[in-house]
């Protein structure tokens, strides 16, 4: 998995409540059986104003213009601002894979679901939970002023302005310690599982004894 | 050890190992899988030279890509053709037992996987599908996951959790005329929030919930997610046992007793501690349905559209113009007055036998009316659809106008053939209302089978039982 230390860029707002999986990656494009390749049709149907099928040419598809992620001024962006309950719905991968094929590093919101907030993880992404009002206060200041960075630090825990900005940002966030070291260093989770197998056998052990059952066959 | 909830116990009693930080590695049971979120586990596995923990552990079934008609000429869409294609030849190499599309038991995950008795009480079960808290309805800590948990429950039948919060949903009393289990769990979320079971695990209680059959439970347990909550749990007790006797995958003979006996403890404790309690009365709760992109906007069947204007909170005022600009809806309208183009019977929701009685029930006799394009009903899995036949209600369903489909997905999310034209308006017994789910720009109203029915035979209008 890829590390994650820190970045330092722009931050894109999506001001919109309980944006579910199937918003950030529609269905059609499920059919895939890679990890790779999903970043052109993040968020498709709000980005492009035709019905988008897997295997068109999405840079000759027309664009929706007043949609966020197509306004010229957050191009390049890494942060993703986003409303209480990101991610909700299908527990596809997909969702993930498609922000970080995009180039989303790190999404900022009240609140996530639990299923996407876990896959995020797995990808190489950050995602941070703040207060409602800290979010809100974001949303405004990166509206505001056009081409505003933050830097956010996992090391430090700490999302801030990059110097001379408009407006200062000092704002720490939590996370647990287990998902921090995991995103810092790229652990292969798996692999970490694995180094406990003899524990499991013991598990399975005492298991067979009290629910047989799942182990005939 | 002091009292505990069903979700304690079921925690507990899965825990392989506990970190200092409350990190724990959790053994599973049992996983399921379908084709859209395994290839790249396992192509992971491949990468990594890793082989299954357990091979008997899985149960896997292609669903959401399958064809409901014409399955002789095989999958049209070569790419979905690929993904099931990729799914059998996963399946046979590892040697892991699948349903394939020929094979009468082949259906929908979550309906084939307690149909066979490969859903236990008192077990840890996922898939990489969230409705995958169904199973939950046997008092079961089932749940979704991704494609990279799944990869990890494939190579080491764990899973790397912390545990979430207790909450407990209680509905007492009788219900009313026309309420289903669909209606029940609708109005929870209406009352909870999408959200309002984040970081919690759900356990649903009281006389109510537990007067459904095993059929209701599990259309409950189908929609915790839809509340935020990626489990939903039900107490094991006589209906639970009485349904997992003599299934496939159910204990033998000599082992039936000793399982009985450890299930029965698979219930709460009575002082058992819950971070959160809801508390709803069955006698205010009227048939639902959905008027918005989100199941949590539900209303009675006898209101109006509710008005953004009325909502003082500014973001869900935004959310609600959005979803009734998107609905093509008009605030202050009866929805007993908006008429459908779709209807759609089936889903992981509801497209077990009990949902394709009470959906004839009410077809029976009558027609589908003109205005009406399409009424599918699609059932859950073949064996599903081999009960109904043999209770004549295919015969019922095709003279009444609707369409006898193979078991699937299908409009649920509209990966195959099966979807809504832009605009389309739909009454669907499926579980999520998400701009675009059953097809893009489509409109889709949630629904129970008797709901949706009554729909397709009364010009469209939704509206409960006639008569
Ligand atoms: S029926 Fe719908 S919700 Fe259920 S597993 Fe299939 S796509 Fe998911």
């Amino acid at each position: 998995m890829e590390k994650f230390t820190k970045i330092t860029a722009i931050a894109l707002p999506l001001d919109r409540a309980n944006v579910d999986t199937d918003a950030i990656i529609p269905k059609q494009f499920l059919k895939s059986i890679k990890r790779s390749g999903f970043g052109p049709n993040l968020f498709d149907e709000w980005r492009y104003l035709d019905q988008g099928e897997p295997g068109m040419d999405n840079s000759k598809r027309p664009v929706n213009t007043d949609f966020v992620l197509n306004q010229p001024r957050y191009a390049g962006a890494e942060i993703l601002l986003a409303r209480d309950n990101f991610g909700c719905g299908s527990s596809r991968e997909h969702a993930p894979w498609a922000l970080e094929d995009f180039g989303i590093r790190v999404i900022i919101a009240p609140g996530f679901a639990d299923i996407f907030y876990n896959n995020c993880f797995k990808n190489g992404l950050l995602p941070i939970i703040l207060p409602e009002e800290t979010v809100e206060h974001l949303f405004n200041v990166v509206e505001a002023n056009e081409g505003f960075q933050l830097t956010v630090d996992l090391e430090q825990q700490k999302i801030i302005s990059v110097q001379s900005s408009a407006v200062d940002i000092n704002i720490d966030f939590e996370l647990d310690k287990f998902r921090r070291q995991c995103l810092l260093e790229g652990l292969d989770e798996i692999g970490l599982t694995l180094e406990h197998a003899d524990e499991i056998r013991q598990y399975e052990a005492r298991k067979k004894d009290i629910t047989p059952w799942l182990f005939q066959d | 050890m002091g009292a505990r909830t069903l979700y304690d116990k079921l925690w507990d009693s899965h825990v392989v190992r506990e970190n200092d930080d409350g990190t724990s590695l959790l053994y599973i049971d049992r996983q399921l899988i379908h084709e859209v979120t395994s290839p790249q586990a396992f192509e992971g596995l491949r990468i990594a030279n890793r082989t299954p923990w357990n091979l008997s552990a899985n149960l896997a079934t292609p669903d959401h890509n399958v064809p409901t008609n014409n399955r002789e000429q095989g999958i049209i869409d070569p790419i979905a053709r690929l993904q099931v294609e990729t799914l059998n030849n996963n399946c046979d190499y590892y040697h892991i037992t699948e349903f394939k599309m020929d094979d009468i038991r082949q259906g929908i995950v979550h309906v084939i996987s307690p149909e066979q008795g490969a859903t236990l009480p008192g077990m840890t079960l996922v898939c990489g599908d969230s409705h995958t808290s169904t199973h939950g309805a046997f008092g079961t800590l089932a749940f979704g996951i991704g494609t990279s948990e799944v990869e990890h429950v494939l190579v080491t039948q764990c899973l790397i959790q912390k545990k979430s919060k207790n909450m407990l949903v209680q509905v007492n009393g009788q219900l009313n005329p026309g309420v289903t289990a669909k209606d029940i769990i609708l109005a929870i979320i209406g009352e909870i929030g999408t959200a309002g079971g984040t970081g919690y695990a759900i356990e649903f209680a009281g006389d109510t919930i537990r007067s459904f059959s095993m059929e209701g439970r599990m259309t409950i347990s189908n929609m915790a997610i839809e509340a935020g909550a990626r489990a939903g749990m039900i107490a094991v007790d006589t209906t639970t046992i009485d349904y997992v006797k003599n299934r496939p995958y159910s204990p033998k003979a000599e082992h039936w007793e000793q399982a009985v006996e450890y299930w029965t403890g698979f219930h709460s404790d009575a002082d058992a501690h819950f971070d959160k309690v809801i508390s709803l009365d069955a006698k205010d709760i009227k048939p639902q349905v959905t008027w918005g992109t989100s199941p949590e906007m539900t209303m009675a069947i006898d209101e109006v559209i509710p008005d953004p204007a009325d909502e003082s909170d500014p973001v869900k005022q935004a959310g609600m113009e959005a979803a009734l600009n998107y609905m093509g809806l008009t605030a202050g309208t009866p929805i007993n007055e908006v008429a459908v183009d779709v209807v759609f019977i089936g889903s992981c929701t509801n497209s077990r036998i009990e949902d394709m009685r009470a959906a004839a029930d009410v077809a029976k006799g009558n027609k589908v009316a003109a205005n009406v394009k399409q009424a599918l009903v699609v059932p859950g899995s073949g064996l599903i659809k081999q009960q109904a036949e043999q209770e004549g209600l295919d015969k019922i369903f095709i003279d009444a106008g609707f369409e006898w489909r193979e078991p699937g997905c299908s409009m649920c999310l509209a990966m195959n053939a099966d979807r809504l034209e832009p605009q389309q308006r739909c009454a669907s017994t499926s579980n999520r209302n998400f701009e675009g789910r059953q097809g893009q720009g489509g409109r889709t109203h949630l629904v129970s089978p008797e709901m949706a029915a009554a729909a397709a035979i009364k010009k469209g209008i939704l509206s409960i039982l006639i008569n």
